[in-house]
């Protein structure tokens, strides 16, 4: 670096205090005043602030520093590296749309308690800089653990109802089980001596076994936050409790986390992979994003539709870790490279968009008070801007070029088709399936993204309140527009965020994707020129060129006149909201043919029926298989515990009586 | 056996007495005052320990018994047993001749776990460790087998006095600040309880602790 004053680490701490202070500063707001609201635009110039720090510090040289915090004898370290840096820029550049869009969106009385809202999501932000700075596994843990409990409060925040509730605890077992899962990996994962720093742990000797335990118990404690099936329960359920940023913040951020604890355990602290890791990753994540999606489709409430397609994106990011792995063990390092970017690549894409979608239903609920997508439609006229960011976003992570979803699917993509080049047979036989399902998951994701955006947007009115819906207000419209502005940057301009990202895989693997990526800005090239190049620039002249010649074509052709229309009248004279295609019935194609994956319950009405109602519930298999049964399995348990609680003091006192009397007895014998 | 050896048993062995009258009593007026007793024989005790060492704060702590144990506890209760107007504590557990017959079981279990503490302590009490722990099951026992809150405050109350009788025997008594903490504490004890009992009648017309019980669904018919 070019000056020694500015260094990284300290700035990124000392934001990371700052959204400490302003959650603080928050809880002392008068709970009548508007004034509290300018705390989260404050946030938003931090979270810019983080990103174009980080995004400095990629490529530069891990700095490290030691905290005089902690306990006697364990003090914190923290790390900066270009990994951490990334993940960084992911969060910082996440923020600040959703915090400029919470300006606008918390408003005195939108939660239970607004100002212990404005404190939880703070210290939320900061929990989630500790876990990407953190250097030794106690200051991990810490930081984990603070975000997991910061995350269920912002979950709970409306906790007036019951199913909020609910689902908050659903998601605080989970996030416990994963937790735990995790606290074992780096019991394993320990130093020479218990160290318990990194790089006690990175400079460790293990064998195949451990490592591979210490993998398995990452990828089951992270996938617990990250939503790898089957510990993918609570995101459909938490999602929609939650208030819209914080939805938005949860899936756009908090789920990168875990992929970042995982890169950072299975590439960093483990430096030797084993081929069964990659091909578990792997087939793990295309089931996941198989899963994830089609359930997405099926979804009648807009935030469980978002949740299922985050668990579809998710799966998507692991099979690329897992692709990575493979090609990695097997001495391709450049194909590594290429998986591994498309995975970060993707993550930042899904921070993005996801966040801008989660932010757009906040928008849509604010208006209408509506969550369910049968009560929903026609909503573009009303509400013009969050209808247009919705469309870039719903674009984006349909993969649609020239938009940033579609370089880090087509890089995965090419990852796949070059991996006929695997010297394992076996290999070479499961890729064909699993870049089949690959495709097929991308293709369902758009067809959801239609679904989505057709139902909420387009169309009319489900219910007639829905035509006086207010537009998103100034604060509101900028957090859009910051996202969308990220969305299309980083997919008109791909090789300048694959250049960040490449010293990631640098840092990672020992070599990134290197001259394919770095010497031409226009094109991005992962293998070789001959094989493929895709050039965001041209494809956008393309299509504008294509768009406006049509355009004006039409024009000339019918005479400049403009004639405007209800949508969907097909000049039948007394048509209803009602006659327009609903979200079940775009959805039932996928319910008919994938009917094996759901469980569903239908009420057929009767011929004779003066009136009928059909009503079809789709449900979580896995919930009934694998959830359900350990539930009664966990009461039968709790059920003999408690026959010990009468609640009758006679018997705890003869429990004590007991209790004294054997130790005596003990004592006396011993 | 020197003198004071002798009363120092014979004062264990009313102990014991009043510990087994305690189980057997059903009346509430006279269970205080044989909580009054107890308080008499710890007095009487630690008078005896500091006539024979010659420790001025057993003195002290005696005065302590004497005021504590004999006449403001006593006092409170009764007048807790006069307002709340309550004679008996009919419904016991167990019947007593059962009661009677595990009180001698613990009694002898008490002395076999005395046994080798007894032998290391070299105070003239030593015999009465055995006494004091059976005591102190004892009182252990009644809180067990009765239903009144009032007769378990009492146990309470008797285990406290074992437990005293059990450190003025072994070591001639506790350090001075921890015996005025003890009293402190048995002190407020029994102010809480007081004011428990009005709560519990007030809520449950009924000072039987058979009302706290939690019980789940469908059980509840009976009570």
């Amino acid at each position: 670096m070019s000056f020694v004053s500015f260094s990284p680490l300290p700035c990124a701490l000392g934001i990371a205090v700052y959204w400490i202070a302003l959650g603080i500063l928050g809880l002392t707001q008068r709970a009548d005043r508007e004034a509290g609201r300018i705390l989260y635009a404050a946030g938003a110039a931090g979270g810019l602030l983080l990103a174009v720090t980080a995004a400095w510090a990629l490529g530069d040289a891990p700095t490290a520093i030691q905290l005089p915090l902690g306990l006697p004898g364990l003090p914190f370290h923290l790390r900066l590296d270009s990994l951490s840096a990334f993940f960084l820029v992911l969060l910082g550049l996440a923020v600040t749309g959703i915090s400029l869009f919470s300006t606008g969106y918390f408003i005195s009385g939108s939660t239970t308690n607004d100002r212990v809202t404005c404190l939880h999501y703070h210290f939320f932000l900061a929990a989630m800089v500790f876990v990407l700075l953190a250097d030794d596994a106690y200051m991990f843990m810490v930081a984990w653990e603070s975000m997991a409990l910061v995350s269920y409060f912002l979950v709970t925040s409306d906790h007036r109802f019951a199913e909020i509730r609910s689902a908050g605890f659903l998601y605080l077992v989970v996030a416990h089980v994963g937790a735990m899962a995790i606290l074992l990996c780096f019991g394993v994962l320990h130093g020479p001596d218990g160290g318990y720093t990194f790089e006690a742990m990175r400079n460790a000797d293990r064998t195949p076994f451990w490592a591979t335990t210490a993998f398995l118990l990452a990828l089951v404690g992270f996938g617990a936050k990250a939503g790898f099936l089957p510990l993918h329960a609570w995101l459909p359920e938490a999602h929609p409790a939650a208030p819209s940023p914080v939805s938005a913040l949860m899936s756009g951020v908090m789920l990168k986390t875990a992929i970042y604890g995982l890169l950072r355990i299975g590439f960093d602290l483990l430096p030797i992979q084993y081929a069964s890791w990659g091909v578990i990753a792997l087939a793990l994540g295309l089931v996941t994003m198989l899963y994830g999606v089609l359930f997405a489709a099926v979804q009648t409430d807009m935030k469980r539709l978002l949740a299922y397609s985050s668990i579809e994106n998710i799966g998507l990011v692991l099979a690329a870790i897992g692709l990575a792995i493979v090609f990695r063990v097997h001495a391709m390092p450049a194909l590594a490279a290429l998986a591994l970017c498309a995975a970060l690549f993707h993550c930042l894409n899904h921070a993005l968009f996801k966040s801008l979608l989660f932010l757009a239903t906040g928008a849509v609920m604010h208006a209408t008070s509506q969550r369910s997508l049968g009560r929903l439609g026609g909503l573009i006229h009303p509400m013009p801007w969050v209808a247009g960011a919705a469309l870039v976003g719903t674009l984006a992570i349909a993969g649609l070029p020239p938009l940033n979803g579609f370089v880090s699917e087509w890089l995965l993509l090419q990852a796949f088709l070059l991996s006929p080049e695997l010297p394992d047979p076996y290999l070479r036989m499961l890729v064909p399936v699993a870049t089949a399902a690959l495709v097929l998951a991308a293709a369902v994701a758009a067809y959801v993204m239609v679904k989505f955006y057709g139902v909420v947007f387009l169309g009319q009115p489900r219910e007639p309140s829905l035509r006086y819906a207010h537009d998103a207000d100034v604060w509101q419209r900028a957090g859009l527009l910051f996202l969308v502005a990220c969305c299309v940057l980083a997919g008109l301009f791909p090789v300048t965020v694959l250049n960040g990202i490449d010293h990631v895989a640098t840092g990672l693997l020992g070599r990134g994707m290197g001259d394919a990526v770095g010497r031409q800005w226009l094109h991005v090239t992962p293998v070789s020129a001959e094989r493929a190049s895709y050039s965001p620039l041209l494809v956008l002249a393309g299509i504008l060129g294509v768009v406006s010649a049509v355009f004006l074509y039409v024009r000339v052709r019918y005479h400049m006149r403009t004639r405007r229309a209800p949508p969907w009248d097909c000049g039948f004279p007394a048509q209803t909201s009602r006659m327009q295609d609903t979200a079940e019935g775009f959805g039932q194609p996928i319910k008919q043919i994938f009917e094996p994956f759901f469980r569903i319950e239908r009420e057929m009405p009767s011929p004779f029926d003066g009136a009928p109602r059909y009503r079809a519930r789709t449900e979580d298999k896995l919930w009934y298989v694998l959830y359900l049964p350990l539930v009664r399995f966990v009461e039968r348990i709790a059920g003999w515990v408690a026959r010990l609680q009468h609640g009758r003091i006679q018997w705890y006192l003869v429990y004590s009586f007991a209790t004294l009397l054997a130790l005596l007895v003990l004592i006396r014998f011993q | 056996m020197s003198f004071a050896n002798q009363l120092v048993d014979l004062i264990a062995a009313l102990l014991l007495l009043t510990s087994f009258a305690m189980l057997a009593q059903r009346r509430l007026t006279a269970l205080v005052d044989l909580l009054a007793l107890q308080g008499v024989l710890l007095t009487a005790a630690t008078l005896v320990a500091a006539w024979v060492t010659g420790h001025a704060h057993l003195y002290l702590s005696a005065l302590l018994s004497l005021v504590l144990k004999v006449v403001v506890l006593p006092t409170l209760l009764r007048r807790l047993v006069r307002r709340l107007d309550l004679q008996w504590d009919r419904e016991a557990l167990v019947n007593t001749p059962t009661t009677m017959l595990v009180g001698i079981v613990l009694v002898i279990v008490a002395f076999n776990l005395a046994l080798p503490i007894s032998a290391l302590s070299g105070t003239i009490l030593r015999g009465a460790l055995g006494i004091a722990l059976a005591s102190v099951l004892l009182a252990f026992l009644m809180m067990i087998t009765r239903r009144k809150a009032v007769s378990q405050v009492i146990g309470f109350l008797a285990m406290e006095n074992g437990l005293f009788f059990a450190a003025t025997s072994v070591t001639y008594g506790m350090p001075m600040i921890v015996e005025l903490g003890i009293a402190l504490d048995v002190l407020v004890a029994a102010f809480v309880f007081g004011i428990f009992f009005f709560r519990i009648r007030e809520t449950f017309d009924s000072l039987d602790t058979r009302h706290l019980e939690t019980r789940p669904a469908g059980e509840g018919e009976d009570v």
